[in-house]
Formats: C-alpha cells, structure tokens, sequence
C-alpha cells in the first residue's frame, strides 16, 4: 500500500520544469548530456535514482532537450511511524520535453513535464522568455508555468481530486562590473483545488478534559493558496580566479506562512578539478492553521499538522568536487567532466513533536520532544559536451 | 518585500529608458564573468535536483536561483 506522505513533493516537482539556470538571452544553453545519480536520505526515508538530461540544438536558432528523472522511494517517515504504518515502498518517474529558440537577443522556450506514480499523476506546461538590452550587460526574463495534478488514494477507490497551479515570474540580471553580477527575481504561485495530502491526519487531544490521549482525524485544508517571493543574488569573480557567490530570499503566503533563505557559496578551480563549497541558511514561521495538537476534533475550520508547515529552521553545507575528462576532446566529445556532491541538511523544529519518541518515554500529548533530524544528500554524475 | 519590489521596478525602468547612461563594462572586458565558475548552478541537472531536494521540504517556493531561465529538468 503506497501513501502519499511525499505528495507535496511532486506537486512541486511538476512545476519544477521551470528550474534551470538563467542562460543569457542571446546565446542557446551548451549541448550537453548529463547523467546523474541521486541519493537522499534522512528521517528514515531513502529517495534515489536515475536523472538523464540531453541537450542539442538542431540549427542555429535551435534547441531541444530531453530530460528522464525517477525516484525510488523507500520511507518510514516521522509521519508514518506516528501512524503507526509500516514502511512503503514506491517510484515516481518523470519526464520533459522542451525547447528553446534563439532570435536576435531574444530566447523563448517551451517545456511539458509528465510526472506518473501509482496514486498521483502530474502535468505542466512552462513558457519562459529572456531578452537581452543595454550594451548586453542587463537580461530580462519573464515566465509562466501551468500545472494539473490528479490525486488519487490508494485503498480507496472512489477518492478522485483535483488540483491546479500556476506560476509566473520575473527576474532582472545585471552586469555591475567587469567582475561582478547581481540579479532579483520575483514569483507569485497560486494554487487551487485539494492541496492536502490524503494519507496525512492532524491530532486533537482526547478526551478533550483531561487529554489523556492523542485523537487523529484527516487533515482539512483551504482550497487556494498564494505565495510570493523575491530573491536577490550575485557573484563576484575574485583576483586568483575564484568566485563567491551569495543569494538571499524571502517569503510569505496567504496561509501565513513567512520565510528567508540565506546561502554562500565559493568556487574554487585547482588544476583539472573545480571545488565547489556552499552553505545555507532557512527559518520558515508556521500556516495559520497549523498546530501539532488541537485541544478537540474539529476545534476549527482547517487543521494540519505537516511539518513542512510548521515553525523551523534548517541549516546545510555541502561540497562538489569536478574534475575534467577529455580535455582534447574523445570521440564525439569535446570534452567532459566527472563530479561527486556531497550536502548535510540539519532540520530543527519548533512546535512540531515527536510523537514516536514519546511513546518510548511515556510522554504526555503535547510534551513529547520536539523533532529534529539530519539528511545526507548524495550526487555522483558525469558530463559530456558536444 | 515592497520596497524591495520598488527597487526592482526602479532598476528595471532605469534599464529600459538607459536614462542616457552608456554600457559601462564593454564585451572584451567581461572574460572573468564568462568564466563557468562565476555560475554557481552552472551543472543545471545538479542544481535543479538540490533546489528541488530543498523546496519540497519547505513551504518557501520559487524565486530560487535556478528558476527562470527556460529549459527545465528535475
């Protein structure tokens, strides 16, 4: 029996089409094929598997790529062992389809991203548009994305929902010196239809009196969401041919929810090996509706209790080290690149408790220890450049 | 956040209307900013799969580093 404790992943996915780095307007992104392997795992849940992404343009003015992305998922989650469930087990694979085209200092693209498992399918659609002016030293960009998601339960045959997304964007890029660039970007996301998870449940105390207990019913969610965000970042290329990097992001939605993200990186290359360093800052407050024990069944119109909703802070750091194949070039290759990435992610959370662990020690509802775990995210991938 | 937007909008009209100020660093200057380390998302497989490890398991969504740039991948 699957469940969809993961399903805010792949709605989020679908519209994740969108996600590559801004290219310059007037020039087509690099014909290249990257095969990559990922790995996540933390909080009793292990997500990995296959990504193939296969760039070439087809005349001067054109390129397509293709892109193969499967998750295996194997997951005892803290949602799972509060249920009282046993661990599943299941894939999710997803593809794209896209296309962009080069004219003048203009870049328009297109994408359509499939996303199937057994119990949630998905689809977007993603126009983006990028135009180069000033000297070519400003690039703005400019998207929307469409997505459709079809939510089933497994177990239960008669549940059928529905849910739409949209996303449109805005992003400036800036040359400020012969050594450093700036850019912002702004997105508002609107969501409508059922955007709870059906395998999730939020937990009233019970009896209400005394709570002597935790009751758990299913999660009742409002059925519209809008978030805006608005990122600033830069780069700066340093005298002995390295570069830093910064970014810095805040958020809020119409659920109450509001959060920053700070991240620094630093690029290193040394001979044939390029060594990336990162780190990374986010503190989110909760949705309104959110609370890890309501005082009694249906205490208010919404309830919920995802963690991802909750008040928290995570912190990570990580590393890719490159290295450079094929520097003269090998068959049809000009030339090629090995990386292994490396990222730890801390989450610690504050008004969310684990209630597995209370168990274990006996804890009353609402003392149980607060939840926190470490996640180790794995890449190892080749690329290639024709 | 709107004050942010504001300088956005600045930024952008005073990029629009050039406001008689000339491209102050020219194409032959710019070898540093064309080198691939001044992107720090410059393997977009690798950066699409991070920012996606991130977001869904945050309530934060969009604006990231990687979004809107055109081809897409997860």
């Amino acid at each position: 029996m699957t469940r969809l404790f993961v399903a805010r992943t792949f709605i989020l996915l679908a519209l994740g089409a969108a996600q590559l780095p801004a290219a310059n307007a007037g020039v087509l992104p690099e014909e290249r094929t990257d095969l990559l392997y990922h790995r996540y795992s933390g909080d009793e849940v292990t997500v990995s598997g296959p990504s193939l992404l296969v760039r070439k343009q087809t005349s001067t003015n054109t390129s397509v790529f293709f892109n193969y992305y499967i998750d295996n998922i194997s997951s005892a989650s803290i949602d799972v062992r509060t249920s009282g469930a046993s661990r599943y087990i299941e894939e999710r694979t997803e593809q794209t389809l896209g296309v962009d085209y080069l004219h003048g200092k203009t870049t328009m693209g297109f994408a359509y991203t499939d996303s199937a498992e057994n119990d949630y399918e998905a689809t977007s659609y993603h126009f983006n548009l990028s135009q180069d002016f000033f000297g070519d030293l400003t690039t703005l960009s400019m998207g929307y994305s469409k997505g459709s998601d079809t939510i089933r339960q497994t177990g239960n045959p008669t549940y059928l929902q529905f849910a739409d997304k949209q996303s449109y964007r805005l992003g400036l890029s800036q040359i400020i010196t012969r050594n450093f660039t700036m850019g912002v970007g702004y997105e508002t996301i609107t969501d409508e239809g059922s955007l709870r998870n059906p395998y999730r449940v939020y937990s009233y105390c019970n009896p209400e009196s005394t709570c002597a207990a935790r009751g758990f019913a299913a999660e009742i969610y409002p059925n519209t969401r809008t978030s805006n965000a608005l990122s600033v970042r830069g780069s700066y290329f340093l005298p002995y041919r390295a570069a830093l990097h910064g970014e810095y992001k805040v958020f809020n939605d119409s659920w109450d929810i509001s959060a920053t993200t700070m991240s620094l990186g630093y690029t290193q290359p040394i001979s044939d090996f390029i060594i990336d360093l990162r780190y990374r800052l986010y503190s989110q407050t909760k949705a309104e509706f959110y609370n890890d024990l309501f005082n009694r069944v249906d205490e208010f119109n919404f309830l919920g209790r995802d963690k991802e909703l909750s008040t928290f802070d995570s912190v990570s750091f990580g590393t890719t080290i490159s290295y450079e194949i094929a520097k003269s070039g090998w068959w049809i290759f000009e030339k090629g690149s090995l990386n292994l990435s490396w990222d730890h992610i801390e989450f610690t959370y504050k008004d969310f408790r684990d209630v597995p662990a209370g168990r274990l020690l006996g804890s009353a509802p609402g003392t149980e220890p607060l939840f926190a775990f470490g996640a180790d995210v794995i890449q190892l991938f080749v690329s290639l450049w024709y | 956040m709107k004050a942010m937007l504001a300088i956005i909008v600045c930024v952008l009209t005073l990029g629009m209307t050039g406001c008689g100020i000339q491209p102050w660093v020219k194409p032959y200057e710019r070898q540093n900013l064309a080198d691939p380390i001044m992107n720090p998302n410059r393997d977009g497989v690798s950066a699409s799969y991070i920012h996606h490890v991130h977001e869904t398991r945050e309530s934060s969504r969009g604006a990231g580093s990687v979004s809107g740039g055109g081809c897409g991948c997860n």
